[in-house]
This record gives structure tokens, C-alpha cells and sequence, in this order.
């Protein structure tokens, strides 16, 4: 067996040490090790998103990742999405607008919305739709999650910043001076 | 959950869900979610070859990595009796090959399962699994169903002598006579391509096996089956098995199953003294679990000059895959039950021959039959209006039962409990202006986009009961279909109510809360649904078919009935009124009347359970069983449009408006319905334009991950408009309908005509699904050939 | 699934990431992960030891240099996406799979990747980009994107070579394009053309360049159309006449979303669009 390595990470707030197998995905080091279950698998292939978490501050796939990868890194999982006893605006409005059934896509889709409106606080539809492009869902057909994150993005007035494009404000990304287009 | 008091009927209300608060959080607990103190992970060893020998299995390389504890094969497993195949048609022989949970010397698909490896940490029996040695001795493969029927195939199973399972027909009228008389004739060979249920949570199965007695987990739509499966199978008697099915991850029929998984796991279980983990790899449930759909039909529809259907024959060839699964060879009969639709047609008749290729079984997988069989009528119809050169929702009008003669027995001898076709053709062009699209039409060419509306009216049949029209002496599966329910009321008041349905996100708990809340004069969030645990709850037949409302539903109406029944005993005798004068009114048993007079629910159980002064002989307690099984089925109906916008240049269409509306009787819940509609349309979506299960010549699997599966994602769809009508079905009580499967039934032929209607101004009359961008680019190449793209 | 065991280092230094890969021949370096983490789970790949460049100063970096843009290595999709004036390379680096992809995903990881199919290296070929390695022992070659991909998820790149920076020169006043065809928003382009137009002072073609995607077995560049463009005019006929040359000299194979002609078909289609997309 490889030699383990030890990391260290805050899921939740909460900082946690263990010593992994190298090959240990994050969504199974959560899971198996943490008892984080709320996060779910559904593919091979990255191409499901019902294993989103974020990792320092941004949506990502939890399968795609290796545990040793975030050593020093911050996780939020949808178990520490809520805020102290109130639920996020999106899973209040996930709730509200009927935008689950078997819910096994839900924390995935709700990590997605959460990380969308972060940095695009007003998105119109199509941005909404793009940016859960990486989350299937196969009970819903999506109308009702769309509709659910829209209403999130009205409801939540705590952190209002004006409108930037999707896969805007990464970087701190002054633009440069002289590129090769526009 | 509101807590006010109940002012008024909860069914009807778009209530948010009860279930939601576990789920949003994280909280809900599927199959792999739960960990049992010394539990082992099991890893399976398949087949790589769709049709081998197995020559050899050498386990020795995985018995030596660290933590591996078993390596079984078929060999080293017996059961009582083989994996179940629960159709046994009157008069009709069914050709059903043996099929074991491990694979015994022969192989016949790919991810057939060959070995099973058991250990104590879930990535070293994947390791091990890679470890062991499958010897395979190849033999010759059959993957397309009209090469499998050839003189001289290979042959799938070398001891049935033939590919072919099963014939079975039905029909009504003459349809060569009826074809005779037509005008026109439309002939169409329909391509209902092979898709997978692909539910976002793979299945998962635990078996804790201890003392003689067995808990099963799995992620199932029947709970119940299962239970008696393992009895079967595994030679224990019933009462000692336990099945839970936990928060199920979606279904859409691919759970409706008796998986070797779940029997095997059992097994192992039993054999080793631990409880032993299996949880599926979406490319495991790609291969593995059952796929659906698989026909080609060849279609003859004929109307005379002024549009009157004479006649609908539908000859179906069906994939059945390598195996007879639990309802596999039944699936294209279903769709035959309703292969006239909505329409008043004399003469029509299914002929239907199923296959056998090296291919995973096909079985149920939402609608089941009759998106099949929709599909062939939608766009026949259509075409038929085309060559008589008449507006299609004329000719469908010119065809409709008529609204006034329901009950309606159809040539098939079918009866239609209840209809009005023409009043949700009417609602859904309140929505939408077909002159109107066509208007748009005209604009957008000039830029390359092809713009075109196309209709699905349908009809289809669910809520599957009853008995004994289904079951043995009936169609032939060899069960009853009832439901039953217990109701029980706490002393306090709290309504726990038990079903042996088995929801896995339709809702359940806050409709059947509703309905009880109406019945007990309570608000919903004081009833809570027990639910997929054979242990705690009385019988049932799962959930599928659109069945668990009108069957399931009636069943906890009926209970709760007899609960209020007794419930009005105890207060007409507390209050000294009559039985028959106590109503529930303003959260209150009540004396008619006399509204302040009266009980609550609380007070009620109180004076049930203490039972110091109830009527002379009444039995202390207050709970009821009811058993139900409905007369008839129920038959859902609807008129979907879908406008869609045709990129000619690449072949890419876009779907500009889709407005739907059903009608399933009076609503529960309306909140519910919109979401089974809208999840129901883009299952269909996903069906006519992305998804396509396909093996190539020699049996592998090309689409065996959500790459090569691609299911539609958000920016794939557009938004829904939905509405709905409603005519309550006369054979339940509640007046209601199934509406899981309708959304998927209706659409697939909405789009497609869509699709044609908006090229056949460049010659395109034809194309089958799945409408790829190169396959619609294709047939605008080829237009006027004719052929449908390639089959 | 499940990747093989294998070992992991996460190396503070270039030198001490050269030494861990010179040590171990199977060793395979890891960037954001997200080609070869799915192809690990696949067990398409089962190196030995990973070496995961993420502690490594100095590779995350976009800037101006004299002319020359210089991209780190371990510069992720999203960051490429919201430099708008990265022109084509931003606007491809939109399209690539979903957000959380381009959270992970690197320039430097997609491009040593080597997939055709990829939305990155076509543009980066167009725009005469250079890819900087680094050797052990401290120096570094410059590889022209031209040349860095060989075949197949194949490149120049020797074993002992990590690839640290994307340089592509800067061009003044240029529009761009790209248009990226595929079935569903998800998935890889079955074809994607990338278009970067300059116009002379009278509004003719002074400078343009077209990547095409998945349209071989390397990405490609439809030298064809830019030299019809180049020096004439940039309307609707000229562009459309060019654009019919896009899949000249390509012959890209049959897969499971497209056959070869479509492809090609494609390919002249989605050359006009993004020239037209680019010229405004």
C-alpha cells in the first residue's frame, strides 16, 4: 500500500488531520471519513455534480479532487451551508419552489446555485441554466430549479454587488493592457 | 408546512413538501449512506465479452491482496430457483432462458456478472476485482433484433433453438379490411431506440444477514417483490426477511426490478456472517441495469379523404437483451392496450415479437410501452394530415372519443374510465396560437432557422391494479396488484399512516398527508407516511406504473375512512348525537349543524385509547387497515405542443416553447403534478434528442458513462408552460389519475412532429429519434428520400 | 470509480519537482486535475507517484511583457474566462465544460494533455502561441505551439520536461471569435473554430487566425481561409468564401457524435460564424 500522507483541512469550520491513502477522492474522504454523507456520488466522469462542494469559496467536484490535494484548503459541504439555524436563501428557496424530488442531485445542485450567486448576485435565466450545466438532475427537468434559483437571487439581499458576467471576478484581474482581442 | 388550523381542504393546495427539510440539508440517508459495524464491500468480476464460455475464473491473485476475505462465483452459489420473470401469458409461450445472479459457464452480454469479490475496504475489492483471471471462450453475437431473426443467427441461448421469446397479439376489427377502406395509408417503420433509466443515485443493496434472519437495504421500487424474491430464491421462509428501501435516488423504472445484486448480496451475506456493502458505478448501471424502449415498430395507419382513422396496425419487433427480467417481455404489450389513443379507430391491431440479442435486458423504464406506442400514433397522425393535406388538430378533432360517451370501450375492448380530449386541445390553444408560430415561421427563415409546432394528444393507461385484469387469469402476471394502508392515530393525536407504495421523490408524504389531513379534520404536518419498510407496514406493491395515487392513495383514503368512521362513533356517542350527524368540519368532528359541538382528532383518540367510555363493544385503539383494488384502471390524457427552432445549416434544433396540459383527475397537490409533468417532458427530451444506449457489432457498450450517455442538463431545456384540466376518473374515490409517466408518454411525438413540421417545406417527412444534430442535418441532405435518417 | 494506488509529493521547487520526476520514471505530474484525475478513476492511467505542481510559486500568474502575454501554467479556465481581453482564449476557455471544471481545470495541464478535442490548445496554435518548459537542471526551451502537439494526446514534451508557461503575443486591436458545436452545453465540441481578426485602417483583413478543434488527431490551424482573408477584404462574401475552405488539409475521424464529413461540414460553418463573430 502507498505510504499515507498526512493533511489538514477545515471542512465546516472545523479544522480537521488525518492520514490518507494518496488516491483518497475528497468526496470519499467527506464521506467515508468525516461522515459528511449529504455529499452523493452519481458518475465516474465528472460529469454529474451531485459530489459539488466548495473548496476555499468555490463550487468543484468533490470526485474529481484528491483528499491530498486540499491539504490546507477550506471545504463547506451542504451540511455547513446553512447559517447558524436558518437555512441559505437557495435551500429555503429550493424548498419553497419545489425544486427537488428524490433530492439525491439537490446538495450538488444547491452547492452549484450557492457558488453562481456569489459571484453573479442578479443572474438572468440563461446564466442560471449555464452555470448548473455541470449538475444533472433527472427528476425535475430543471424548471423548478432554475425557477427556485432565481427566487434565491431576490430573496437573499444580503450581499448585494452589482451584475458581472459568469466567470468573472476570479483573479483579482485588472485587465491587461493590450491583449489579442475582445 | 403551515400550521393553521384546517379553515379548509388541504387536497387541492400546492403545499411545499414534507420530505424537502432532510434533503436540502443533507440529511436525507440512501443505501450508501448507512454503515454497518463490520461491514464488507463487494466488487464485481463481468463479463468483457458480450457471448463467451467461461473456461476459467482464477481468483488466486485477489485472495492475496490485503483485506480481500472471499471470491465466489456462480459455481459456488445455489439458489432455489433462478432471477424471476413474472409474465406468464394465458395461452402464449413464453421462452424464458435461466438467469442467475452469478453467471453459470456461459456469458450473454457485456457486464454479465462472473465473480464476486468481498473485502473489508471499499477501493482494495476494486483493486482485487481487477485481480481475478476471467478465462472467456468467445462465441458468435447477435446485437441488432432483424439479424437475430435471420435463418442461421447465432443464437443468444443455444438451448431455446430460436432468438425469439415470445408472439403475443391484440387487436380488434379488421385492420386489412379497415386499410382497405382508407383513402390514404401512412407506413412508417418507428424507431423507439434503446435509453437507460439513469437515475442520479446508482442502485446500492446492503445485506446484514444475523441469526437466521436477513435485513436487505436496497435502493428499490419494490420493497415488498424483493422481500418475497429473497424468500424465493434463497429458500428462507418470509418472515424472517426484512426489506427497507431508504431515501430512493430516482427510479423511473429502472428500480422496478429483481437485480441478481440484491439476491447475491443476500447470499454472501448469509454464507460469510457480515453485512456486506454493494454500491453500483454509474458505468455498472450504464451496462447493468435494465435499459428500456428497444423497438422497431412497422406502422400502417389509413384514414378515408374527409379523416376518419380506419384502421392502426402496429407490428412491433422488441429488444428483450439477453435475459427475461421481471416484466421485460410484457413492456411493448402494455403500449398495445392503447394502441388507438384518444381516438375512436375500428379497426386495430398490435402484433408484437420479441428478441433475444446479447444485449442487457431490456424491462419498464417511465411509460413503459406507451411512450412507444404514443409515438407510432403522433406521428403517423400527423403524417397522415400532411397527405390528406389537413390541419392535424382537425384530423385529431375529426377522431376524438367524444367527451359525452365515457365510460368508453374501445375496439380493443378496453375501457376508457373517463375523457375529454377536446377540452385539453381547447386549454392547451388558450396558450398557444398555431397560426401564430407559423407567423414567426416565416421571419426567422431568412436566417437560416426553420421554425416548427408539432401536437401530441394522447391518452394512456396507469395506475396498474386491477387484479384481475392483470394478473393470472387476466394478462398474466403472476400477481395481484391491490394496495393496502393502515392509518393510525396516536393518543395525542398525531396520524402516523403506513403505505406499501415505495416513493422515490414524487411527493408522497405530503400528498397522502393532505388527504388523510382532509379525512381526520388535521393539518398535514401532523401525519407522517411510513413508508419502504416491509417491516413496519402493511403489504404493497411498490411504486411504478403511475399506479401509487390511484392505487396507493385510494387505498389510505379508504383506510382513513374507516378511521373517521369510528371516529364519529366515539364522538356521537361522547356528544350523544348520531353517527351519521358528525362531520368533519373546522378541524373538528362536529355535529352537523351545531359547529361548536364537537371534537377534535386529539379528543377523539384520547377517549379511544383510554377507553373508558366508548360505544358498547367498540374495540379500544384507533387505527384501520383497508386492502384496495380498483375496478379499472385510470387513463390520463393531455395535449402537448412544442415549438421548435431548426438551425438547417448544422442540424441543431432548439426547443422555443413546450406547453403542456394533462388532465389526471382532481389534484392532490398541483405543485407535485407540474414537477412529475416537467421531469416526465424532459425524460422525453432527453430520449429524442441525446440519448441512445448502443452496443456496436459485437456487443460492447458505446455509452457507458454520463460522457457518452449525456443526459440534458439546465441550459439543454427550456421553461414549461403547463396548465391542466380536470375529469375525475370514476373508478377511485378520489377522482384522480397517475400523472409520473405522462409528461414522457406525450412528448417524444410532440417534438419529433415539431421537428418534421418545421422542415417538411425542405422535403423532410420523416425522421426517427434519437434527432442528433448530424441526423436531422442528414435528412434535410437527403430530403424526399424519405427513410427517416438512418434506423 | 477508483484510481490505482500510487504516491504523492507536493513539491515547494521546480528543482525538487524536477528531481521527484527524475526519480520515477512512471511518475505523472499533476496540475488541476481534471484530465487526469477522470482518466485515473478510469484506470486509463496508473502512475506510480503523483507530483502536484500546486505549491509551486510563480506559475499563476497573466501578464504583459513587451508585447507578449505570459500565462502560468496552473492558471485555471476560470481566471483565462474573465480576462476578456485573453480575446479567443478567454472566449474558449468559457465554453469548457461547466463552472466547476474551470474552478480546477489549468491552461498548462489542458495543453500537455494533448486532446484535440479540447477547447485550449486549437486557439493557442492559431495565435502562434509558444508553450515554456522547464528542464531539470534549471533551464527551460521554448516549444511553438506549432509543434508542441504531435499526435493524439501526444506532445512534445519530453518525460523529464514540466511545462510552466503559455506565451502568446500580444495583437493590437484584433476582434475574436468562438464558436464551439456540440450536442448538449456539457459536452466536447464535436467541432469548435476559434477566429482573431485585425483590420487595416481601411477595414481590410491586415492579420487573421483560425484553430480548429477536434479536427484531427492535433489541434489545427486553417491556414487556407487566413490566406484568403489576409490583405483583402473582411465582408460577408469574403468571409463566406473563405470560411469554405476551413476543413482544407483536415481529416478528422469518424467518432460517436459525428461522422468525418460532418465534421468537415461543421468545420466550414463554424469558421464563418466565428469570422463573422470576430470582425464585428
Amino acid at each position: 500500500m502507498a505510504p499515507h500522507v498526512e493533511i489538514s483541512l477545515t471542512v465546516n469550520g472545523e479544522r480537521h488531520t488525518s492520514e490518507v491513502e494518496p488516491r483518497l477522492l475528497l468526496v470519499h474522504y467527506l464521506r467515508e471519513h468525516l461522515g459528511l454523507t449529504g455529499t452523493h456520488v452519481g458518475c465516474d466522469t465528472s460529469s454529474c455534480g451531485a459530489c459539488t462542494v466548495h473548496l476555499d469559496g468555490e463550487a468543484v467536484k468533490s470526485c474529481t479532487i484528491l483528499a491530498v490535494q486540499c491539504d490546507g484548503g477550506a471545504v463547506t459541504t451542504i451540511e455547513g451551508l446553512a447559517r447558524e439555524d436558518a437555512l441559505h436563501p437557495v435551500q429555503e428557496a429550493f424548498w419553497e419552489n419545489h425544486g427537488l424530488q428524490c433530492g439525491y442531485c439537490t446538495p450538488g445542485m444547491i452547492m452549484a446555485a450557492a457558488d453562481l450567486l456569489k459571484r453573479v448576485p442578479a443572474p438572468s435565466e440563461g446564466e442560471v441554466r449555464e452555470a448548473l450545466a455541470g449538475n444533472l438532475c433527472r427528476c425535475t427537468g430543471y424548471h423548478n430549479i432554475v425557477k427556485a434559483v432565481m427566487a434565491a437571487a431576490e430573496a437573499d439581499h444580503g450581499d448585494v454587488r452589482p451584475p458581472t458576467p459568469p466567470d468573472a471576478a476570479y483573479e483579482t484581474g485588472e485587465a491587461l493592457k493590450g491583449g489579442i482581442g475582445a | 408546512m403551515t400550521t393553521e388550523t384546517a379553515q379548509e381542504r388541504w387536497v387541492g393546495r400546492a403545499l411545499k413538501r414534507k420530505e424537502d427539510p432532510r434533503l436540502i440539508t443533507g440529511k436525507g440517508k440512501y443505501v450508501d449512506d448507512i454503515r454497518l459495524p463490520g461491514m464488507l464491500y463487494a466488487a464485481l468480476v463481468r463479463s468483457t465479452e458480450a457471448h463467451a464460455r467461461i473456461v476459467s475464473v482464477d481468483a488466486s491473485g485477489a485472495l492475496k491482496r490485503e483485506g480481500v476475505v472471499a471470491v465466489l462465483t456462480g459455481e459456488d452459489l445455489q439458489f432455489e430457483s433462478g432471477l424471476p420473470m413474472a409474465w406468464v401469458p394465458p395461452g402464449v409461450e413464453v421462452n424464458a432462458p435461466d438467469h442467475w445472479p452469478l453467471a453459470r459457464g456461459e456469458v450473454n452480454h457485456v457486464g454479465d456478472p462472473v465473480a464476486v469479490v468481498l473485502g473489508d475496504d471499499r477501493y482494495a475489492v476494486v483493486d482485487a476485482a481487477e485481480d481475478v483471471i476471467v478465462e472467456l471462450d468467445p462465441l458468435p453475437v447477435v446485437t441488432d433484433i432483424r439479424a437475430a431473426m435471420e435463418e442461421g443467427s447465432p443464437l443468444v441461448h443455444e438451448q431455446l433453438g430460436t432468438n425469439v421469446s415470445h408472439r403475443w397479439s391484440l387487436g380488434g376489427g379488421d385492420v386489412e379490411a379497415g386499410l382497405a377502406q382508407a383513402d390514404v395509408v401512412v407506413e412508417r417503420e418507428v424507431v423507439n431506440h434503446r435509453i437507460a433509466g439513469a437515475p442520479i443515485e446508482p442502485r446500492g443493496v446492503i445485506a446484514d444477514y444475523r441469526a437466521g434472519n436477513l435485513v436487505l437495504y436496497s435502493s428499490t421500487q419494490v420493497p415488498h417483490f424483493l422481500k418475497l424474491f429473497l424468500s424465493l430464491m434463497l429458500g428462507m421462509s418470509e418472515e424472517r426477511i426484512r426489506v427497507i428501501a431508504p431515501e430512493v435516488g430516482g427510479g423511473f423504472g429502472s428500480k422496478l426490478q429483481i437485480y441478481g445484486e440484491e439476491i447475491l448480496l443476500a447470499a454472501v451475506s448469509r454464507r460469510l456472517g457480515r453485512p456486506v456493502k454493494w454500491i453500483e458505478t454509474r458505468s455498472e448501471n450504464l451496462a447493468v441495469s435494465h435499459h428500456g424502449r428497444d423497438q422497431i415498430a412497422h406502422v400502417r395507419m389509413g384514414a378515408t379523404r374527409d379523416g376518419k382513422i380506419t384502421a392502426l396496425h402496429a407490428e412491433i419487433t422488441a429488444d428483450m437483451g439477453a435475459y427475461l427480467m421481471l416484466l421485460t417481455p410484457v413492456i411493448p404489450s402494455l403500449g398495445a392496450f392503447v394502441m388507438s389513443g384518444c381516438y375512436a379507430i375500428p379497426n386495430v391491431q398490435t402484433d408484437i415479437v420479441g428478441v433475444f440479442t446479447n444485449k442487457m435486458a431490456t424491462d419498464a423504464i417511465r411509460g413503459a410501452g406507451r411512450p412507444e406506442a404514443t409515438h407510432m400514433i403522433e406521428i403517423c397522425l400527423e403524417q397522415l394530415a400532411a397527405e390528406l393535406g389537413m390541419d392535424p388538430l382537425e384530423l385529431r378533432r375529426r377522431n376524438f372519443i367524444p367527451a359525452d360517451s365515457f365510460p368508453a370501450t374501445t375496439t380493443l375492448g378496453i375501457v376508457y374510465d373517463s375523457g375529454n380530449y377536446e377540452g385539453t386541445l381547447d386549454k392547451l390553444l388558450e396558450h398557444i396560437d398555431p397560426a401564430q408560430v407559423r407567423a414567426e415561421a416565416q421571419g426567422l427563415r431568412e436566417r437560416g432557422i426553420y421554425r416548427g409546432i408539432g401536437f401530441s394528444t394522447y391518452t394512456e393507461i396507469c395506475g396498474l391494479a386491477p387484479s384481475r385484469v392483470v394478473g393470472p387469469g387476466g394478462v398474466g402476471l403472476q400477481t395481484g396488484l391491490w394496495e393496502s394502508a393502515l392509518v393510525r392515530v396516536d393518543l395525542t393525536g398525531a396520524v402516523t399512516v403506513y403505505t406499501g407504495t415505495s416513493p422515490h421523490g414524487q411527493g408522497h408524504e405530503t400528498g397522502f398527508a393532505q388527504i388523510v389531513a382532509d379525512k381526520l379534520g388535521v393539518t398535514p404536518d401532523t401525519v407522517r407516511l411510513i413508508h419502504g419498510d416491509t417491516e413496519t407496514g402493511p403489504v404493497g406493491k411498490g411504486t411504478y406504473g403511475s399506479r401509487t395515487l390511484a392505487v396507493g392513495g385510494e387505498a389510505i383514503a379508504k383506510a382513513a375512512d374507516k378511521v373517521a368512521a369510528k371516529a364519529a362513533q366515539i364522538v356521537a356517542h361522547a356528544l350523544e348525537a348520531a353517527p351519521e350527524d358528525i362531520e368533519v368540519s373546522g378541524g373538528k368532528f362536529a355535529v352537523k349543524g351545531a359547529p361548536s359541538k364537537g371534537m377534535t382528532l386529539a379528543e377523539v383518540a384520547g377517549a379511544a385509547y383510554i377507553a373508558a367510555d366508548l360505544p358498547p363493544g367498540m374495540e379500544p385503539g384507533l387505527e384501520e387497515t383497508a386492502f384496495y383494488d380498483p375496478e379499472n384502471f385510470v387513463f390520463p390524457f393531455g395535449a402537448h405542443a412544442a415549438v421548435v427552432d431548426v438551425d438547417v445549416e448544422t442540424g441543431k434544433v432548439k426547443i422555443a416553447r413546450y406547453v403542456a396540459v394533462d388532465d389526471c383527475g382532481p389534484a392532490i397537490n398541483p405543485l407535485l403534478i407540474d414537477g412529475q409533468v416537467h421531469g416526465g417532458i424532459v425524460f422525453a427530451v432527453g430520449q429524442v434528442f441525446f440519448e441512445h444506449v448502443r452496443y456496436d457489432e459485437a456487443g460492447q457498450l458505446l455509452a457507458g458513462n454520463f460522457v457518452t450517455y449525456g443526459l440534458p442538463s439546465a441550459p439543454d431545456v427550456p421553461t414549461f408552460e403547463t396548465d391542466r384540466t380536470e375529469t375525475p376518473s370514476p373508478t377511485n374515490s378520489l377522482g384522480v389519475k397517475g400523472i409520473g409517466e405522462a409528461g414522457t408518454i406525450a412528448a417524444s411525438a410532440a417534438l419529433v412532429n415539431a421537428v418534421i413540421d418545421a422542415l417538411r417545406p425542405l422535403g423532410v417527412t420523416y425522421l426517427n429519434m434519437p434527432l442528433a444534430p448530424e441526423r436531422v442535418w442528414s435528412a434535410i441532405a437527403h430530403a424526399g428520400t424519405d427513410n427517416g435518417g438512418a434506423a | 470509480m477508483i484510481p490505482v494506488e500510487f504516491e504523492y509529493t507536493a513539491p515547494e521547487t521546480l528543482a525538487e519537482a524536477h528531481r521527484a520526476l527524475q526519480e520515477d520514471p512512471e511518475a505523472k505530474l499533476l496540475a488541476g486535475g481534471h484530465s487526469l484525475v477522470p482518466m485515473l478513476k478510469e484506470r486509463l492511467a496508473a502512475p506510480s507517484r503523483l507530483i502536484d505542481l500546486r505549491r509551486i510559486g510563480g506559475l499563476h500568474g497573466i501578464e504583459r511583457q513587451n508585447g507578449t502575454l505570459r500565462i502560468g501554467a496552473m492558471v485555471r479556465h476560470a481566471a483565462l474566462a474573465s480576462h476578456v481581453e485573453l480575446g479567443a482564449v478567454a472566449k474558449a476557455a468559457r465554453t469548457i465544460a461547466d463552472p466547476q471544471v474551470r474552478h480546477r481545470g489549468t491552461i498548462g495541464g489542458s495543453l500537455a494533455h494533448g486532446d484535440p478535442a479540447s477547447d485550449l490548445p486549437a486557439v493557442i496554435v492559431a495565435l502562434e502561441g509558444t508553450i515554456v518548459v522547464s528542464q531539470p537542471g534549471g533551464g527551460s526551451r521554448e516549444i511553438p505551439a506549432s509543434e508542441f502537439f504531435v499526435d493524439y494526446l501526444t506532445t512534445a514534451l519530453a518525460p523529464e520536461e514540466i511545462v510552466i508557461e503559455i506565451r502568446i503575443p500580444a495583437i493590437e486591436g484584433a476582434g475574436s471569435g468562438y464558436q464551439k458545436f456540440n450536442a448538449r452545453h456539457e459536452d466536447w465540441a464535436m467541432v469548435a473554430v476559434s477566429a482573431t481578426v485585425v483590420r487595416a485602417a481601411d477595414g481590410s483583413c491586415q492579420d487573421v487566425r483560425i484553430g480548429l478543434t477536434n479536427m484531427g488527431s492535433t489541434p489545427l490551424r486553417a491556414r487556407a481561409v487566413e490566406d484568403a482573408l489576409r490583405g483583402g477584404a473582411l465582408d460577408g462574401p469574403a468571409i463566406a468564401a473563405a470560411a469554405a475552405l476551413a476543413d482544407q488539409g483536415a481529416d478528422p475521424p469518424d467518432d460517436l457524435a459525428a461522422s468525418s464529413d460532418y465534421k468537415r461540414h461543421l468545420a466550414r460553418v463554424l469558421a464563418r460564424r466565428a469570422l463573422q463573430e470576430a470582425a464585428g
